[in-house]
């Protein structure tokens, strides 16, 4: 049982949240994650760890509505208890100083994406980072974003902020200004997909972090299983960042939709 | 482990003397094996109720009397845990049900469970005097034994070991399987201070997540486990040694002792097209969201695909209980798809009669070579080669070779993938200090069940790659052993 200290809405949709888990707060690096199971007959869903204070003991998730499983999470409030929270799983994402580090985020894919930013910026890169959304509301963490990217890029799709556009739009334009030694990417697969291809097609290696279906989240049970480079993977053990130029994103889509 | 002295000390006791003489052994052995009572095949296979039911007192004293209380007891060799079969059975037969079950408890962490799913065909029952010099069935040792272990259990008085005073000195167990948990409570009895870290949020490793309630029911594994937190061991869900805590943050909190228990849950694919199709899945994942996360209950939040058409693809205990959950949840069609022929399917032989029992079609010498989806990615079709029985193996089973050309197509909604497991990587890709072989096992002594790490033990599927209860169990005891002895400095 893990006690909720806080809450803070970004939008109707987004939610962060710090909770109690000490072990977890010391443990965690970059990139991991955490398995979230709320109620006796809830499900275990994934959640990224955004950040965490070792000395308070707590990590710090950011969520969104989708569907029954992130719902109920977002329902408790401080001083409630998450029935079952397990991690940090995953691997750690590869920090080096590679030169630029083009991060393109979409949605709450800039939760996840936040430790990276901050540890390739302490690594000595220069971040770059590009933040889209539908529209201005769903911008979210743009300030913590900021403090860590030496620039800021904001890309919607209706123009409510920033630039009108796609994601893509956006990693074009510096990918044409200027030499990027790596892209990450992280948001819905279709976006990764599209984002993939672009930098494919200029040549800059790009790791992509994967949100597949999960069940134990341990290597268990194969339920995240996608295909990268032709070889079947387990995401929660071997991923959830992949080369994705090896990804398979069209095996990825179709089996997100499994169960509905 | 019994001594010759100690069985032939036991045996020569009066009541057994007299017992022997109340009935003439010819007279033993004309009797007839007794019949598990079974809930019918048409109603069980809608209900998780649980298969055997279990016998009653009469027909528990009536099987133990054919038991012939050898001189030489060849069905305790078959046993992995050296069970002294003749005298629990023997207390049977006088009625001495809460001795009998004192008797299985001197060696077996967990005889409600073993009576349940050990392959006694293959173990105790296959050394049993009847079946090897009679070639008669077996005594029923098996029933025998979970009628003791369930009589105990319902009588309210299980007996809670004596535990020796406490010594202070702290043991980490990592994962709650039958290896960790027997280790867990030899350790406690002999005055450590133990603490069990299990991944999941549940207890029990395949116990829960893996063998359904229709042949284990949860409540059994459950009072194991209470029993275990009398004695005073103590468990900590959700955390994972490797991650949440580290080898080194064990050592640092004063754990002079770690027992790995963390079993082989990885599970294998075949690697064939079509694979990661919709509908296709591996057992344990089938598995898991139906024991462990209870999909098939409209209240809970996990989903599981109920097929219509379901295949399971394999022919060991997994894929049999796979294939009778499909069953349960409503496959019309629920059909199992081996390679080899029935003969060397390694699922326990009552299992496979259950299922054929149950309406499941038997698909022996095919195997899968391509799954074919629909336009949304969801499965429809497997393709399945022919095959025939070629020369024997170094496994002495007769090794399956492809029919050239020769396949079939079937219709299917749902394909479960049940062919083998691999050990679990968490502990030995966190770990140093242990020596692992090429198949990921942890190599131990096979007397001690060290590791290359002195502090460090293992035992179970971590280390056998797969086997069963009985083995996990038996190498958690001999572990428990070994440490101790090694920690007081023998
Ligand atoms: C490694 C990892 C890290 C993640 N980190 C975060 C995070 O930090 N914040 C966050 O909000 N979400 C994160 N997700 C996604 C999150 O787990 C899903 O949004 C959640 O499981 C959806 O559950 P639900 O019951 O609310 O929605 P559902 O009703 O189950 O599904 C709603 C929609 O989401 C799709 N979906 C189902 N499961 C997943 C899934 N695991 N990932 C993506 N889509 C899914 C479904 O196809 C459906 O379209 C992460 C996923 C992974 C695998
Ligand atoms: C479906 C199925 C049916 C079976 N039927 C039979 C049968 O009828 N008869 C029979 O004798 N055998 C059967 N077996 C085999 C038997 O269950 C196993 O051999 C036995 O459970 C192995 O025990 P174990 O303690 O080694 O591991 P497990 O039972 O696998 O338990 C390992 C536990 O460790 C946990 N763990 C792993 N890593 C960590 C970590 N790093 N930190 C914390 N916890 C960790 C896991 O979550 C798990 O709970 C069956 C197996 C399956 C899957
Ligand atoms: S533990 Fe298993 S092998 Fe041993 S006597 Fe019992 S049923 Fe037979
Ligand atoms: S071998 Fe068979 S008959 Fe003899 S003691 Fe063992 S169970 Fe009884
Ligand atoms: S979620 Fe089960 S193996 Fe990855």
């Amino acid at each position: 049982m893990n006690k909720i200290i806080s809450k803070e809405n970004f939008s109707d949709k987004v939610v962060k949240f710090e909770i109690e888990a000490p072990l977890i707060a010391k443990s965690r690096k970059a990139g991991h994650f955490v398995m979230v199971r709320v109620g006796k007959k809830g499900e275990r869903v994934p959640y990224t760890i955004a950040s965490s204070d070792p000395i308070k003991g707590t990590i710090t998730l950011v969520i969104q509505r989708v569907g029954k499983s992130s719902e109920k999470v977002c329902q408790l409030e401080p001083g409630d208890y998450i029935t079952d929270l397990v991690g940090p799983l995953g691997k750690a994402t590869h920090i080096e100083n590679f030169g630029t580090v083009l991060c393109a985020g979409g949605g709450v894919g800039v939760a996840p994406m936040l430790p990276i930013i901050e540890a390739m910026k302490n690594a000595g890169n220069k971040v770059i980072t590009v933040l889209a959304a539908r529209n201005k509301d769903l911008i979210i963490l743009e300030d913590q974003v900021r403090k860590f990217s030496d620039e800021v890029i904001v890309m919607t799709d209706d123009g409510s902020y920033g630039q009108k556009g796609l994601i893509t739009a956006g990693v074009e334009q510096v990918i044409q200004r200027e030499p990027v030694n790596l892209c990450v990417t992280i948001g819905p697969a279709i976006m990764m997909k599209f984002v993939s291809e672009l930098t494919k097609k200029y040549n800059v290696p790009t790791v992509a972090s994967l949100n597949t279906i999960m069940v134990d989240g341990t290597g268990m049970c194969g339920a995240c299983r996608v295909t990268v480079g032709g070889v079947t993977k387990f995401v929660c053990v071997d991923g959830p960042e992949f080369d994705a130029h090896q990804v398979d994103f069209d095996e990825m889509l179709m089996r997100l939709r499994a169960y509905n | 482990m019994p001594t010759q002295e100690y069985l032939q000390a036991e045996r020569a006791q009066l009541w057994r003397e007299e017992l022997r003489k109340t009935i003439k052994n010819k007279e033993r052995t004309d009797r007839i094996r007794v019949k598990m009572p079974e809930v019918d095949a048409k109603i069980r296979s809608r209900t998780y109720d649980e298969v055997n039911m279990g016998l009653t007192p009469e027909q528990a004293q009536a099987e133990a009397q054919r038991c012939l209380d050898c001189v030489n007891p060849t069905c305790i060799t078959g046993c992995p845990v050296e069970i002294n079969i003749p005298k629990f059975i023997k207390n049977i037969e006088r009625g001495e049900f809460l001795e009998a079950a004192k008797a299985l408890k001197e060696t077996s962490a967990l005889p409600a469970v073993c009576g349940r799913v050990c392959p006694q065909e293959r173990q105790c029952e296959s050394q049993c005097f009847y079946t090897q010099k009679l070639g008669k069935e077996p005594v029923a040792i098996g029933h025998l034994e979970r009628f003791a272990a369930d009589f105990e259990r319902e009588s309210g008085n299980i007996s809670i070991p004596e535990i020796a005073a406490s010594n202070g000195i702290k043991i980490a167990v990592v994962g709650s399987g039958p290896a960790g948990l027997a280790f867990a409570g030899d350790m406690i009895k002999r005055g450590y201070d133990v603490t069990v870290f299990e991944a999941l949020h549940e207890l029990g490793g395949v116990l829960r997540y893996g063998i359904p309630e229709f042949r284990l029911p949860n409540d059994i594994v459950d009072i194991e486990i209470d029993v275990l937190k009398q004695m005073g061991v103590k468990f900590i869900t959700n955390c994972i040694i490797g991650k949440t805590i580290s080898q080194e943050d064990l050592k640092a909190d004063g754990y002079q002792g770690i027992f790995i228990g963390s079993g082989a849950g990885l599970p294998n694919f075949m690697n064939i097209p079509g694979e990661n199709l919709i509908g296709v899945m591996s057992c344990n994942e089938y598995l898991t969201r139906v024991n462990l996360m209870q999909a098939a209950d409209p209240e809970s939040d996990t989903p599981v695909q109920m097929g219509k058409k379901v295949a399971v693809i394999g022919g060991g205990n997994t894929a049999m209980d796979a294939v009778r959950t499909a069953r349960r949840l409503g496959a019309e069609k629920a059909m199992i798809v081996y390679r080899r022929s029935e003969e060397e399917m390694p699922a326990r032989v009552e299992e496979v009669k259950h299922a054929k029992e149950e309406g499941i079609e038997f698909l022996t010498l095919h195997n899968p070579i391509r799954y074919e989806g629909d336009e949304r990615g969801r499965v429809q079709r497997m393709v399945l080669q022919r095959m025939k029985l070629g020369e024997p193996d170094s496994s002495g089973r007769r090794k399956p070779v492809a029919i050239e050309g020769d396949t079939i197509s079937v219709d299917v909604d749902e394909v479960i993938v049940s062919v083998g497991v691999s050990p679990n990587p968490l502990i030995p890709s966190t770990f140093s200090g242990l020596e692992i072989t090429s198949w990921g096992t942890v190599v131990v002594n096979a007397d001690t069940m060290q590791t290359a790490d002195k502090a460090i033990f293992a035992g179970g599927d971590i280390v056998r790659g797969g086997a069963t209860v009985i083995l996990a169990m038996g190498d958690g005891r001999k572990a428990a052993k070994a440490m101790h002895a090694a920690m007081s400095g023998f």
